[in-house]
């Protein structure tokens, strides 16, 4: 039989998209298009599933199945879906508000589940719908619309919060990126298990450049160090600098009084997530930000397998559930 | 009528009642719920009718010995068809003080007062804040028949044997009271027996002996101490022929879902959080694997409600239940549900609230809740089980209306029900009527675009689940355009939305059975009445009906939309008696609608109504002077 080949336009919806010219949105989904028809999945098997923000209008653009559900919830409705259709491809899109705010307690879950979904957080540092407020990973001392003395929180990190949560897959790429994130999220798609990618993402109406040093290209080489597994960790716009651990700390050094062997070599694959979690603290402008897959371990058992397995297991052990026997036992008695 | 019956040689006098009613007291450690439920359970394979009324403490171990500790059980068991568990009890057992204090008021003069003796001491009476025994007051001797036993003493006695320290022996004397108390109200040891057998034997052959010989201890001594003259007996009611079970209604619940899910061909998700008295439906359900039933404990109330809704969406029977103040978390979830229009089950075991309210105690204040609690016009259809037994039903109906709708649909049942329990006839799953679902078929065919919101007859949408090839589209909670299922914010196609989507709803008043009643369909007064309080308020009205009032009962279980016939019937009566156990909020749904003055009852004390407050309550309504006999009495003649 001969399977129809998709391409990204097969992808596209008949809905006019609403982002704003110029969102860093844009780029995300012109990935997801190209990805999708790579992962040879047919249309009708996906499913994706936002909560609420800019992100979040994202399944409407895709001709698949979509839920635009509620602010935070994505994950617990996708919990509930894929649990129960674990035959179903079911991404999460969510933002930086939606995730980390109002849905933290969801992420957090969902990641320790290891449920078989792909999570796609746009970070854009700042709340773009509902017009320009901070969110969990805006800077300190930014202004904003509700903070116009500069923001007095810490912010979260979605990359830390998810190796905490002992998350199986974590990644993080760039809107302005585009191959990089698309193979980011292919490596997503093809994970088993919850596999999470950060997108920084430019809102160039409310929170315009925040991530320039990451997005814009003449910069990005400075300040963004791209791990491949297996490799060491060098960056620079001359391939000139490295990363190296020196007793229990990540120093930047350079190459010209640093050998290579003495580098720190990514490995993604380590189930300790203690390294892992200290590239996901290196922050510009002291450290380069690490972009790719932070962690990659497969072999965790999943939320779905094992949900399905146990009913799988109480039939195979105790039969096919019989309703009219289990009523009618017990202490029962006939009125006649 | 009272029956001498016989006279052993002993001097013993069996007495044969028409129902007794009994509770039994201790501490939260005495075992009082076991004994209770054994009770209940023998009961009712001796063919009496039962029902109960389990009171539990809301901490899980109150400090020992103090009031709050107290956990209670009643049970009324009858050869009449009863529908409470007893206003007035006949025999109160007490374990310790502070279980007399609490309880006494209760027990009807004269009745029977069985204290376990051993509990009765100076270290007790502190605990219970009491200056001195309390069995030793005056009027307690005047009052009541007073027997005390020394239950812990002889316990310890019957168990010696068996090589127990006192400590266990001690845990044991609940037995003992089931024995004295089997004893002497002629109940069978068989059925314990058996469950001591089934329980314990092999896992702890010890316990087993001894609480079996504690059991026989309990028996014997009602049988041979001279001090227990008199005992009783209950003949087996005339219940409808069939073959019964005792249930209560939270395992009712539970398995009218899984029915519910086999008569439609769906698997059952059950997305969860522990929350008083709505957990014991989870317990249930996630032993039943087997069944292809999928429970899921989420990490809060939303998450609950989220999953549900996404198992739904996949082309499951989805299924949420909580209490107050988890439905009041699940609100924007539910108003998803309603903009979705996916079919789904929400169940809110009632409590008393506001906020965390009274966890163990009962009431029905959420009716105005499951009407309104969600932003915009959200309508829901919303049932309420009337009895243990009919949540299996309720069930039922429940998932045929969310599916024949695609809409959520809520069940509104409260403490009282989901713990107490009462004979169930047993159905024959074969006989009952499959519940219809479809889904429309993938098409190759991409010229026609799908139209996630084309209604049918109902106003249903097609039930497309993912995996369908053609038939891809998006949901959400933004407004959207009927048929197309566009995002729309056009101000006519928000008030077409509007109006379909109320409707919808509405509707299905023309499509389920309209209500009846018990009494003629017209009179003086119309008791109308819903959810737990079925019980108390029929009852009520059949002793007002044979004093010869022009009373007709109205028990709802529809609750939105109401019944389409519910309206004529108000007006059909000069006065409409609304009791609720909460501050009128049927009542207040009522008058809003139709237009009739309904008069409420209201009781928010964390208790069901009694027989007899009701009684009051619509005599007291009556126009002209009516005879009027003494209501307790005119039903059942009691012993002694």
């Amino acid at each position: 039989m001969n399977l129809p080949v998709l391409k990204a336009a097969d992808f596209a919806s008949n809905q006019d998209i609403r982002w704003c010219p110029g969102c860093g949105d844009y780029s995300i989904l012109a990935q997801m298009k190209k990805v999708l028809p790579e992962l040879g999945v047919p249309r009708e098997k996906i499913v994706f599933i936002s909560g609420i923000g800019c992100s979040s209008r994202f399944p409407y653009y895709m001709n698949t199945y979509g839920m635009h559900s509620i602010h935070g919830r994505a994950p617990t409705f996708a919990t509930g879906l894929k649990s129960t259709r674990p035959d179903l491809m079911v991404w999460v899109i969510t933002g930086d508000g939606d995730a980390l705010s109002i849905g933290g307690n969801h992420f957090i879950h969902v990641l320790r589940r290891n449920l078989d979904v792909n999570i796609v957080l746009f970070n854009n540092r700042i709340y773009g719908l509902t017009k320009g407020q901070y969110s969990p990973t805006s800077l300190e001392g930014q202004i904003t619309k509700s903070t116009p003395m500069g923001v007095i929180d810490h912010p979260l990190n979605p990359l830390s919060l998810a190796l905490a949560a002992e998350a199986t897959f974590v990644a993080r790429s760039i809107d302005a990126h585009v191959t990089h994130l698309g193979e980011v999220l292919k490596r997503a798609a093809q994970h088993k298990g919850t596999s999470l990618v950060e997108v920084y993402q430019n809102c160039n109406v409310f929170n315009d450049g925040a991530m320039a040093y990451a997005q814009e290209k003449s910069q990005r080489a400075e300040n963004v160090i791209e791990l491949e597994h297996g490799k060491p960790m060098i960056f620079g716009k001359n391939r000139d600098k490295g990363i190296r651990l020196i007793g229990t700390k990540l120093e930047v050094v350079s190459l010209k009084d640093t050998a290579i062997d003495d580098l720190l070599i990514h490995d993604e694959r380590e189930s300790n997530p203690s390294i892992q979690m200290m590239l996901a603290r290196m922050r510009y402008p002291d450290m380069p930000e690490p972009i790719g897959v932070l962690r990659a371990v497969e072999g965790v058992s999943t939320y779905d397998d094992q949900i399905n397995h146990q009913v799988e297991l109480a039939k195979a052990q105790r039969g096919m559930g019989d309703l009219q026997s289990l009523i009618n036992s017990g202490d029962t008695w006939v009125v006649s | 009528m009272t029956k001498i019956l016989s006279e052993a040689a002993s001097g013993k006098t069996v007495h044969t009642v028409s129902g007794i009613t009994v509770r039994l007291c201790g501490d939260s450690g005495d075992g009082m719920q076991l004994l209770g439920t054994q009770l209940t359970n023998t009961s009712a394979l001796a063919g009496n009718d039962v029902a109960t009324f389990p009171d539990f403490p809301a901490e899980i171990r109150a400090p020992r010995g103090t009031r709050a500790g107290v956990s209670g059980f009643q049970v009324q068991f009858a050869s009449d068809k009863i529908f409470t568990p007893g206003d007035v009890l006949d025999a109160l057992v007490v374990m310790n003080p502070a279980a007399m204090v609490t309880n006494i008021a209760d027990l009807r003069k004269g009745g029977i007062l069985i204290a376990n003796e051993d509990g009765f001491n100076d270290k007790e009476y502190k605990l219970a804040k009491v200056e001195s025994n309390p069995l030793e007051a005056d009027i307690i001797q005047q009052s009541y028949r007073l027997f005390k036993v020394p239950m812990t003493k002889l316990t310890r006695d019957a168990v010696s044997a068996l090589g127990l320290g006192n400590k266990e022996a001690e845990r044991c004397k609940n037995f003992f009271a089931m024995g004295l108390v089997y004893w002497m109200f002629g109940r069978s040891l068989e059925p314990t027996l058996r469950f001591i057998n089934d329980k314990f034997a092999k896992k702890l052959p010890e316990v087993a002996k001894a609480n079996e010989a504690a059991l026989r201890a309990g028996w014997a001594y009602g049988e041979t101490t001279e001090a227990f003259g008199v005992s009783y007996q209950v003949e087996a009611a005339k219940l409808a022929p069939g073959k019964y079970r005792n249930i209560m209604g939270n395992q009712a619940l539970a398995w009218g879902l899984i029915a519910a899910s086999k008569l439609s061909g769906k698997e059952l998700f059950y997305g969860t959080y522990p929350i008083t008295p709505a957990s014991d439906i989870l317990h249930e359900l996630t032993r039943y694997k087997n069944f292809g039933v999928r429970t899921f404990q989420a990490e809060d109330e939303i998450a609950a409600a989220g999953a549900t809704i996404g198992a739904s969406f996949g082309g499951c029977m989805g299924v949420t239940a909580s209490s107050g103040p988890g439905i009041a978390l699940k609100a924007e979830a539910m108003g998803l549900g309603v903009m979705l229009e996916l079919p789904m089950i929400v169940i809110n075991v009632q409590r008393g609230g506001p906020s965390t309210g009274l966890p163990t105690k009962t009431e029905q204040s959420d009716l105005l809740q499951a009407m309104f609690a969600r932003n915009g016009e959200a309508p829901l259809p919303i049932l309420a089980p009337r009895s243990p037994g009919d949540c299996f039903a309720i069930a039922i109906e429940a998932w045929r209306i969310a599916v024949e709708c695609m809409t959520p649909v809520m069940i509104l049942s409260d403490g009282y029900i989901a713990n107490g329990s009462e004979p169930w006839r047993i159905p024959d799953l074969d006989s009952m009527p499959k519940i219809m679902v479809s889904h429309p078929e993938g098409t190759d065919d991409f010229s026609k675009p799908f139209l996630p919101y084309e209604r049918d007859e109902n106003l249903a949408r097609p039930w497309a689940v993912p995996g369908t090839p053609g038939l891809m589209h998006r949901l959400g909670g933004l407004e959207k355009e009927d048929r197309t299922g566009n995002v729309s914010y056009d101000p006519d196609n928000h008030q077409h939305m509007v109006n379909t989507r109320a409707r919808k709803v509405s509707e299905i008043a023309d499509r389920v059975p309209p209500q009846d009643v018990f009494g003629n369909p017209t009179g003086d007064i119309l008791v109308v009445s819903w959810g737990g309080t079925y019980g108390s308020c029929h009852t009520a009205v059949q002793r007002c009906q044979q004093d010869g009032l022009a009373v007709t009962h109205a028990h709802v279980r529809y609750m939105n939309p109401l019944p389409s016939n519910l309206g004529e019937l108000l007006r059909s009566f000069k006065t409409v008696l609304v009791p609720e156990l909460n501050s009128g909020q049927l009542r207040m749904l009522m008058r809003s609608k139709y237009l009739v003055d309904c008069i409420g009852f209201n009781k928010v004390k964390g208790k069901p109504f009694s027989v007899h407050e009701l009684v009051d309550a619509i005599k007291s309504h009556v126009s002209a002077p009516e005879v009027v006999t003494d209501s307790e009495e005119s039903l059942r003649h009691r012993a002694g």
